[in-house]
């Protein structure tokens, strides 16, 4: 849904059970897992302010050039 | 015999009557079903898939499918960042990108059945808040959801 609001925004659904190397890159060992630009990640459902927090998180990090 | 259930066939076409509005491509990207397999090439689900979504595009003269040989279009797949296979990419409204990898199966049908109503009125049911932060970013947020078949 994130992606339909704007252009910048690209979501996968990435069904890992058939590609275990990617599970095995982003460390997946719970589902669902969800990653945003490869930094900030959480598991399992969350509400919709949850992911809206994690892509603000994610933009000004990068503003800032900063790595946790 | 079809991969969906006949009543789940005619609550989709129900619902798409209902719902959709403007067009909606489904773009996959998968290998020739030629019979012979490529070490290293094999794609386990993409025949299955193939057959979803030709079941799913016949629920709606609005659905159209579109299937491309992955490794014959390499560029055209890199292009729009499909880098494994079965990749279907959602091409309606959105103004960003949708994409599901590998096999949209259990769980994650429901939602691609929910996303093409999405895709194809360009609208969500998101908060305005949420709406309003996605209308405001200056750069590019790239989304990965990570799930198996329940």
């Amino acid at each position: 849904m994130m992606a339909i609001e704007s252009d910048l925004v690209t979501a996968d659904v990435v069904e890992v059970g058939e590609f275990p190397h990617i599970a095995q890159r982003y460390q997946v060992y719970a589902v669902p897992k969800v990653v945003f630009n490869e930094s900030v990640s959480f598991d399992g459902n969350r509400p919709e302010a949850a992911f809206i927090g994690a892509i603000e998180a994610v933009t000004q990090k990068d503003e800032g050039d900063s790595t946790s | 015999m079809p991969i969906i259930p006949q009543e789940d066939q005619d609550y989709i076409r129900n619902l798409y009557e209902e719902k959709l509005v403007g067009k909606v491509t489904l773009r996959m990207y998968s290998q020739r079903e030629t019979g012979l397999l490529v070490p290293g090439q094999e794609c386990a689900t993409c025949r299955d898939t193939r057959q979803l979504l030709e079941e799913v595009v016949a629920l709606s003269d609005k659905l159209e499918l579109e299937v491309h040989d992955f490794y014959s279009e390499r560029e055209a797949a890199a292009a729009e960042g499909v880098t494994e296979i079965p990749a279907i990419v959602l091409e309606g409204e959105n103004k960003g990108t949708v994409r599901f990898i590998g096999a949209p199966a259990g769980y994650e049908f429901a939602t691609l059945i929910e996303d093409l109503v999405d895709v194809s009125r360009g609208t969500t049911e998101l908060q305005l808040h949420s709406r309003e932060t996605l209308a405001s970013l200056t750069e590019p947020v790239h989304i990965k959801v990570f799930v198996t078949p329940t």
